[in-house]
């Protein structure tokens, strides 16, 4: 009788065994954000609040936590307040089907990388309601913005997803790992080096991240889709944003960069004391996610913005044609069994 | 068998290869060697990782920033500042009411009364300075012929209530002795360059 209460009750402390950690990561990933930008700008970044700014998070936390949510007078009240929720939600929910290592995955779900494409674009109704409720040009248009980037740079996304699919085939996340074990030239980073970077370049378009940043372009449109919210509705926008960076982060080095496999493996030449080096593990699995958040900021404090008819040419004349050749030439590949990464 | 078909579409492959590289030179009316190039530099993402490498050195050199509270950025001598009234060392005051720097503020922030004092000479009753209108341009210390009224080198300072703004005459020449010390180092250091 009360088999399925305590499996229910393992399932939640599972998923707050990988929530609280995630919301952990996104506040003092925007620390990192603000140091980071800040060493590449010659400056220092905060360091005020506790030893070297290292309790700057939580000061913005409380902050945020305590101030006054803005109604504006002409919003739509019940979609103003549905749309941060509709943001943060999925961004949280895709979590579900990350595996951290071999068999340590909350859903290890068939087709895990269909479940995050959909959570991934469901994340922009968020977006476009904010902009259409806020009743605000400003808004408005950046919800605009922030929905043609989103739904253009997803056919690249996608396609750079069928190449990894086509070269594991499965659609479970854990499984396109597995196949990705055997030293660092097994990686897929490897063979579908153009999808790599193409899948890199549409997540940065699609987290709204510099330098595709026009959605909330503060030069044009102030802040964008989220210009009407304060307080905790804005904070549920920051989490999303953030949360949405770090799952592009590890889906990258998921789907190209062999996940938890090591880059040492099947390396003869090191000495037997670092032998260990040789073993997968959770911990490369981080390392090479928090490569990818590092590279997030160093772009961001890198390039300027793109124009807008810039990045729908990019995406469309660009990364589309550029994935579609790769995929040929991949299923070439894989119909001459090229070794070794196609057997 | 197999083999044919491998040539085949390898064959094609090439050929729409090449159609593409004219195709694209000829769209954006390159010759095909500075296609070639275009491509190449395109694609390696040559320009971008060299913009990278730039932000990635700066991470390494020193920063810029100074840290104010704590950290000031050096001052000159010849700092115009917060204006103060000085004394002689026997501590008679310096003023003696000629109004030429009244006359000489541009931003007629300064306003003074006089009288004979007992002794007979000519003394202020009332040295006033507007710091709300002071521009800070220092006419009123090269003005001065007694070297009474001058700027120092302060530069934070504030006011908490309406009215503060008026630098009365008793306060003028607190400030003075406060900073006389602090003048005179500051001439000497200038005395080579006046």
């Amino acid at each position: 009788m009360f088999e399925g209460f305590f499996a229910l009750i393992w399932i939640v402390i599972k998923i707050l065994a990988i929530a609280l950690p995630l919301i952990g990561v996104v506040a003092y990933l925007t620390l990192a954000e603000r140091k980071i930008i800040g060493y590449q700008q010659s400056r220092i970044g905060p360091n005020r609040a506790g030893v070297r700014g290292l309790l700057q998070p939580i000061a913005d936390a409380i902050k945020l936590v305590f101030k006054e949510m803005i109604f504006p007078t002409a919003s739509n009240r019940y979609l103003f307040i549905i749309a941060p929720l509709l943001a943060f939600v999925p961004a949280l929910v895709t979590w579900s089907v990350i595996p951290f290592s071999e068999g340590l995955v909350l859903a290890d779900v068939n087709a895990g990388v269909l479940l995050v494409l959909a959570f991934s674009s469901l994340g922009i109704y968020g977006l476009l309601l904010s902009g259409w409720s806020s009743n605000s040009k400003y808004a408005f248009l950046g919800a605009l913005r922030a929905c043609g980037q989103a739904v253009s740079y997803e056919i690249p996304m996608g396609f750079a997803l069928v190449g990894v699919l086509m070269a594991a085939d499965s659609m479970n996340m854990s499984e396109i790992v597995r196949h990705q074990a055997g030293g660092i030239w097994h990686w897929y980073a490897v063979p579908l080096l153009p999808l790599f970077l193409v899948y890199w370049i549409s997540g940065l378009a699609e987290t709204n991240r510099a330098p595709f940043d026009v959605a909330e372009g503060e030069s044009e449109i102030v802040a964008g889709f989220h210009v009407e919210y304060s307080g905790m509705g804005f904070a549920l926008f920051f989490l999303a944003e953030y949360a949405n960076m770090a799952l592009i982060a590890i889906l990258t080095s998921l789907f190209f960069l062999g996940g938890w496999n090591s880059p040492f493996e099947g390396a003869g030449w090191l000495p037997s004391t670092l032998a260990w080096l040789q073993a997968p593990c959770m911990l490369w699995l981080f390392i090479k996610t928090g490569f990818f958040l590092f590279l997030y900021l160093w772009i961001r404090a890198t390039y300027p913005r793109y124009r807008y008819d810039q990045i729908m040419r990019l995406g469309w004349k660009v990364l589309i044609p550029v994935t579609l050749v790769w995929l040929v030439v991949e299923g070439l590949a894989i119909q001459w069994h090229v070794q070794p990464w196609f057997v | 068998m197999m083999h044919d078909n491998h040539t085949w579409i390898l064959a094609t492959l090439l050929t729409l290869g090449l159609w593409l590289w004219w195709a694209y030179a000829r769209a954006n009316q390159l010759s095909l060697l500075q296609t070639a190039w275009h491509l190449l530099r395109s694609f390696t993402l040559f320009d971008l990782l060299k913009g990278l490498t730039v932000t990635g050195k700066h991470m390494f050199i020193r920063k810029a920033t100074i840290q104010y509270p704590e950290e000031e950025t050096p001052i000159s001598p010849r700092f115009r500042g917060m204006l103060a009234l000085r004394r002689y060392p026997n501590g008679e005051e310096r003023c003696i009411g000629c109004k030429l720097c009244e006359a000489v503020c541009p931003a007629l922030a300064i306003t003074i009364d006089t009288e004979e004092r007992e002794d007979g000479s000519r003394r202020t009753t009332k040295y006033e300075i507007d710091a709300f209108k002071c521009i800070n341009c220092g006419f009123c210390e090269e003005s001065c012929p007694v070297d009474s009224i001058v700027v120092v080198p302060e530069m934070h300072y504030h006011m908490e209530e309406r009215g503060e703004n008026i630098f009365t005459k008793e306060k003028l020449l607190a400030i003075g002795d406060l900073y006389e010390d602090r003048l005179a180092s500051d001439r000497r250091e200038d005395e080579a360059y006046r």
